[in-house]
């Protein structure tokens, strides 16, 4: 790959705010056309980097080129490539959806009728066109993350920074922002996300760079992340309590061997790899004649990531670590 | 990994490729109207944020000229007809704080970040909330004049004259509007800046002839009261108003406006840039 296929690359980022070093040496690289999940919890230094590649801080040290252009001397020419999704909704209250859109499509010089006719489209196809003439700040947080979202595309910029973008959405609204972000790279923009979930990046990105204290500590594609940390987990709770421990042998025949441990009370989880686990687990149980209250799939949660990956866990709540190396006899 | 590149076809529901757009010009003055009309709409929507520029020059003026008219002027007619140019001037110059505090506020949320994310002039944004807030100004005007016609004021010039006062008002408070927008981003707290205006403001209406004619002060105030921009507002005013002379005033007034934004509007937007 030449460095011309690369949108954004940063080096040795480095950015202090008094005595928070906030990032200390964050390289990335998104080829064109990508998406680029920056997995990281809350305070690693996810939105810092973000902030410094749109042009909204300089960093300390280090440099990034947006398309070639420096971020911090090209300024100027680096805003006009890119369209930015804040972690807060960054529209203005007062205006309606669509004054929020017309005025950034004036201030992108899209001439009266382009921002107007943009607008619609945009509202149109994030399904606000009903609340379009509401102010914003009757909107629900699903609404203006979409609005948020929308009012980032009107210059149809082919490099998108979303910093969180589903953070404090329902299941089902995070799905519609996936299908967005997924209906964008089809359209050969190129997207950089931050998220504090691993199936978020999962879902969506190509690469995924894991920071944390303001350092890279993982970069991989999601397949490879995932069998570092160990791919997904199956977790199941029989009906009958007194068949915990037939239900275990057969969860360990499914996933190889491995063992399966009781994380809470009556409930079974198990590593399983491979794509055929689920259906195989039920295909057996329903054999057996063991009945199921629930059953579900899941990837490592953030804090499972970092435990494999630093040994410690990434926030005070480390419950779910802790709760998943428990062994009990089954 | 995905080749796709711009020329990729697109569905019509995303964005189609970044055109080249050709950059027009003056933006400027292109991008600062757009976000005072942004300012007007925010005006229009939360009214009650005019009650500084409404309520108040009208309580102003009714406490003043009925509590001190009688002691100063000795009647309250003739201390009305002094009075008024110097209420416009001092709740116009009040006016000027709103700015900074609602700047602050705004600087909080995300807006300004996505302000600082378009290629636009970074001092757009408080270019069109500094013109915004000329309906403000003007409204002052207004209701100054009409509460003051209502008591009993009577003007002693030309329609027109006393229109170019009230223009050279407003003129007066969108230049000192940019110590406002100044503080505005400097001090933390929306709150703060309120309290940091005042600070400064009180004494420029105060320390002036707004109230009291400068032969009554002290000596050593006259220096200050000569030498403040209010005092030369409001004798452009009252000249300008009751049809008497306006000496050099009006200059003075004119040269204090271009000094203000000459060393506030440069300092407002170095502040701007540096928040983070």
């Amino acid at each position: 790959m030449t460095t011309a296929d690369l949108v954004i690359e940063a080096e040795g980022l480095v950015k202090h705010f008094g005595e928070t070093k906030a990032l200390q040496g964050v390289d990335l690289v998104v080829p064109r056309g990508t998406v680029l999940g920056v997995l990281g919890p809350n305070g690693a230094g996810k939105t810092t980097t973000v902030r410094i590649l749109s042009t909204l801080l300089q960093p300390d040290a280090g440099h990034a080129r947006i398309n070639g252009l420096d971020v911090v001397r090209d300024a100027e020419r680096v805003r006009q490539a890119i369209g930015l999704t804040g972690q807060y909704a960054s529209v203005d209250e007062d205006l309606t959806g669509r004054q929020n859109l017309v005025l950034f499509g004036t201030l992108l010089d899209l001439g009266r009728r382009g921002a107007r006719s943009r607008a619609d489209e945009l509202l149109t196809w994030f399904d606000l066109a009903g609340a379009a003439d509401r102010p914003a700040k009757t909107y629900s947080g699903g609404m203006r993350r979409r609005l948020d979202l929308a009012a980032s595309l009107v210059g149809r910029p082919d490099i998108i920074f979303l910093d969180e973008p589903t953070t404090g959405l329902d299941p089902s609204k995070r799905e519609d922002m996936w299908e967005v972000v997924r209906s964008l790279v089809d359209d050969g923009s190129t997207v950089l996300l931050t998220t504090q979930y691993l199936d978020e990046a999962d879902a969506l990105a190509d690469e995924i760079t894991v920071i944390d204290h303001g350092r890279v500590i993982a970069h991989d594609t999601p397949e490879g992340l995932k069998r570092v940390v160990g791919g997904q987990t199956l977790e199941i709770r029989p009906s009958d309590p007194s068949r915990l421990a037939e239900t275990a042998t057969i969860l360990s025949q499914v996933s190889s061997g491995a063992k399966a441990d009781e994380i809470r009370k009556g409930m079974l989880a198990v590593p399983v790899s491979g794509d055929d686990a689920m259906t195989e687990t039920v295909a057996r149980l329903s054999a057996a004649g063991i009945g199921v209250l629930e059953l579900s799939l899941h990837l490592p949660s953030l804090d499972e990531v970092f435990f494999t990956l630093t040994g410690r866990t990434a926030s005070d709540d480390d419950q779910a670590a802790t709760d998943s190396t428990k062994e009990v006899a089954a | 990994m995905s080749t796709a590149t711009l020329e990729a076809p697109r569905t019509t529901s995303g964005p189609a490729p970044a055109q080249q757009r050709t950059r027009k010009p003056f933006p400027l003055v292109r991008h600062s109207a757009a976000l005072t009309k942004r300012s007007l709409i925010k005006t229009w929507r939360t009214p009650e944020a005019l009650i500084d520029v409404t309520l108040q020059p009208v309580i102003f003026l009714a406490i003043f000229t009925y509590i001190f008219g009688g002691a100063v002027s000795g009647d309250t007619h003739s201390y009305l007809q002094f009075l008024l140019p110097g209420v416009l001037g001092q709740t116009i110059a009040l006016g000027a704080i709103a700015i900074g505090v609602n700047l602050n506020t705004d600087m909080e949320k995300g807006i300004f970040d996505r302000f600082k994310s378009l290629p636009i002039p970074r001092i757009a944004p408080l270019m069109g909330a500094v013109l915004g807030d000329v309906v403000r100004y003007v409204i002052v005007a207004v209701v100054t004049l009409a509460a003051g016609y209502a008591m009993g004021f009577r003007i002693g010039g030309s329609v027109l004259a006393t229109v170019a006062g009230c223009l050279l008002a407003v003129l007066f408070a969108l230049c000192l509007s940019w110590v406002s927008v100044w503080v505005g981003m400097l001090v933390r707290t929306s709150g703060a800046v309120q309290g940091v205006m005042f600070l400064l403001i009180m004494p420029l209406t105060f320390g002036s002839n707004v109230f009291v004619q400068t032969q009554t002060l002290p000596s050593w105030m006259q220096g200050f009261v000569n030498v403040n921009p209010l005092t030369h507002l409001v004798d452009s005013m009252r000249g300008l108003f009751l049809g008497t002379p306006v000496g050099n005033h009006v200059w003075w007034t004119l040269a204090w406006c271009v000094g203000l934004v000459a060393v506030f509007m440069p300092l407002a937007l170095r502040a701007y840039r540096r928040k983070v």
